[in-house]
């Protein structure tokens, strides 16, 4: 919070009658060398995104079908909480928020590293 | 029971909400301060901001309700609220600023350059933002009726008339302190009668609860019933997961980030702000267990964060308690009407109201974009209104799952699709939305008005996100590729664009 408030802009929203044109402010991907950082950059996210999405199945989502399948899971205690109470009532806070974390660590290193190519080449 | 405190926490909490939204409202000047705040909120602000607008009154009252009748598997609502989160941060927050539309219906036309597309959007934010609305009254209602016996209609008009005044002076910039305000609220006025009933209850001996004859069915995360409750389970999860970045209220507030990188850590601090609240509806579960049975057997377990103080402090000190929670409860209800009407009456005042010769003023005059937003304002919030008034029990929990099944069928696959893959194309797009809208739209009408039945088909028309979304994935995807040659020109430069750091930029 102790970052400087950013600068009040007025911003007049993309124009609707016209569609986005190539122009030299967009991203650089003009060039081939440009166009394969950009697209490495892309593969990187997605497969990032998806290995979130695949932990979240495994840990979270397949829990029904853990329960489902075994019913005398639940009668497990922890800490005086029944297992599933405990799992879903409590440790799946920090889980989520860990995954998130550890997300936006990561695809900021991407970006920082896409950032630092496309200026070295730019010199 | 005394109804004073009560009324004064509600009156509290009407005043505070004006007050700040007219205080703030001196610096909203411009259109787009009203419709995005000119993007300058901090991540901190629109985090608090986020979380209050999310956390409705279906979280604040209808969870805890929930878990004493039903038990664990309820608790899959309030993981799938917070999952839903993880999932928008992971696949949309970041290239959906980037976008750098104003809503849904702009994203869509930016990256389609399809006029089509877009009504079709505009469409559907009203629909979803109208039926997550027609709750919100609702619950107003019932709150006002239990905690100090007001008639039904007093907290719909009552939210009613606060969110238009708030939303048609101050916009999404006034409306940004007033949701932030609103999450402290809300977690101070659960957790504050939480604390001291844990008190007493340690005070009295920590007991157990009452053991109910349904012990089992209580502890385990699954409806029950079968192979259709794995089901429900699952449909539930898919909603409440996929649903949330598609629900027009929650997405609007991206593009009031400075950037990108802006959007993730909002979206990461909003995942930490929902764990810490949803940490406390299962306590009052627990402790509903222990000194409310006479609540769920008496079919009043919706109010029993709102009886309980009342019923283990008989006296003044949980008569205050109630008022606290009751105060809580109308700011859900405020804060979630406004971010609904804000979303829903700025697709109204661009699309349907700025349209219109009539009511449009001069070219380029910026007030015309501020006036037909608050024409806007008044359609996104008189419509439900009305309906609510007029259908007393359409049903709370019904219409909130609705909005995010309908959520899950259209805009989910439409935002994931449209960020990630290149080859969607415009007719991909209707046709995945149209099929998922009205396949959903479909299940729960027939719900709605044939009554619930049991069984795989009872299953399926109540909880249809589990096959309406698979459905709309496959038909945008196969569309698209049926059309490959419409894919469009400039898709690979929008595409650029979202996934490319501010800071790449030339």
């Amino acid at each position: 919070m102790s970052e400087p408030r950013p600068q009040r802009v007025r911003v007049t929203g993309p124009p609707r009658r016209t569609r986005p044109r190539a122009s030299a402010t967009d991203p650089d991907d003009d060039t081939a060398l440009g166009g394969v950082y950009l697209a490495s950059l892309l593969r990187e996210q997605r497969r990032l995104a998806a290995r979130v999405v695949a932990v979240l199945l495994v840990l979270v989502a397949s829990l029904p079908a853990v329960f489902h399948l075994a019913p005398g899971l639940a009668d497990v205690e922890v800490g005086g909480v029944s297992l599933p109470w405990a799992l879903l009532g409590v440790a799946v806070y920090p889980l989520l928020v860990g995954l998130g974390w550890s997300y936006l660590r990561r695809a900021e290193r991407h970006e920082r590293d896409y950032t630092d190519l496309v200026r070295e080449r730019r010199g | 029971m005394d109804v004073l405190p009560g009324v004064v926490g509600v009156v509290l909490v009407t005043v505070a909400t004006l007050a700040i939204g007219t205080w703030r409202q001196r610096f909203s000047r411009t259109t787009s301060d009203f419709f995005v705040a000119s993007r300058s909120v901090r991540p901190g602000l629109n985090a608090s901001a986020i979380g209050g607008e999310y956390l409705s009154g279906a979280s604040f009252l209808g969870v805890a309700g929930l878990l004493l009748v039903f038990g664990a598997d309820m608790l899959w609502y309030p993981v799938g609220f917070t999952a839903g989160y993880l999932l928008l941060l992971v696949l949309v927050a970041a290239p959906l600023r980037r976008s750098g539309a104003y809503t849904l219906p702009d994203f869509a036309e930016a990256r389609f350059g399809s006029r089509t597309v877009r009504a079709v959007c505009s469409v559907l934010v009203v629909a979803v933002g109208w039926l997550y609305l027609l709750p919100q009254f609702e619950g107003a209602g019932i709150t006002l009726a239990a905690s100090v016996g007001a008639p039904r209609w007093v907290g719909p008009v009552v939210v009613g008339a606060v969110v238009l005044v708030g939303v048609g002076s101050g916009g999404m910039r006034s409306i940004t302190f007033v949701q932030a305000f609103q999450y402290w609220l809300k977690l101070t006025a659960l957790l504050v009668p939480l604390a001291v009933l844990l008190v007493v209850w340690v005070g009295d001996g920590a007991p157990a609860p009452a053991s109910a004859p349904d012990t089992a069915a209580w502890s385990l995360p699954i409806a029950s019933g079968g192979g259709p409750g794995l089901y429900a389970t699952y449909s539930l999860i898919v909603a409440t997961f996929l649903g949330t970045m598609g629900l027009p209220h929650v997405v609007v507030r991206f593009y009031t980030n400075p950037d990108g990188g802006a959007a993730r850590r909002t979206t990461l601090a909003v995942l930490v702000l929902l764990g810490v609240f949803y940490l406390l509806p299962p306590a009052y579960a627990f402790l509903g267990r222990v000194y409310g049975e006479g609540l769920a057997a008496a079919g009043r377990a919706d109010v029993l964060v709102l009886e309980l103080p009342r019923v283990v402090l008989p006296g003044l000190a949980g008569e205050l308690l109630t008022a606290l929670v009751t105060a809580g409860a109308f700011a859900a209800f405020l804060s979630t009407s406004s971010g609904l009407a804000v979303a829903v009456a700025g697709v109204l005042g661009q699309d349907v109201v700025g349209r219109s010769r009539l009511l449009r003023g001069r070219e380029g005059d910026g007030l015309s974009g501020i006036g037909a937003f608050r024409v806007g304002a008044v359609l996104a919030v008189v419509v439900p209104l009305a309906v609510s008034l007029l259908t007393p029990d359409v049903g709370v929990a019904r219409s909130v799952g609705l909005a995010f099944a309908m959520a899950a069928s259209t805009f989910c696959p439409l935002l994931v699709l449209g960020i990630w893959w290149r080859g969607l194309t415009a007719a991909g797009a209707v046709a995945g939305l149209v099929v998922g809208g009205c396949g959903c739209g479909a299940a729960i009408g027939a719900t709605l008005l044939t009554g619930t039945r049991g069984g795989w088909t009872g299953a399926l028309l109540e909880q249809p996100a589990a096959w309406s979304v698979p459905l709309a994935v496959l038909v945008m995807v196969g569309v698209s590729l049926l059309t490959a040659d419409r894919v469009p020109p400039h898709a690979r430069r929008f595409l650029a664009r979202l996934h490319t750091p501010e800071s790449a930029r030339p």
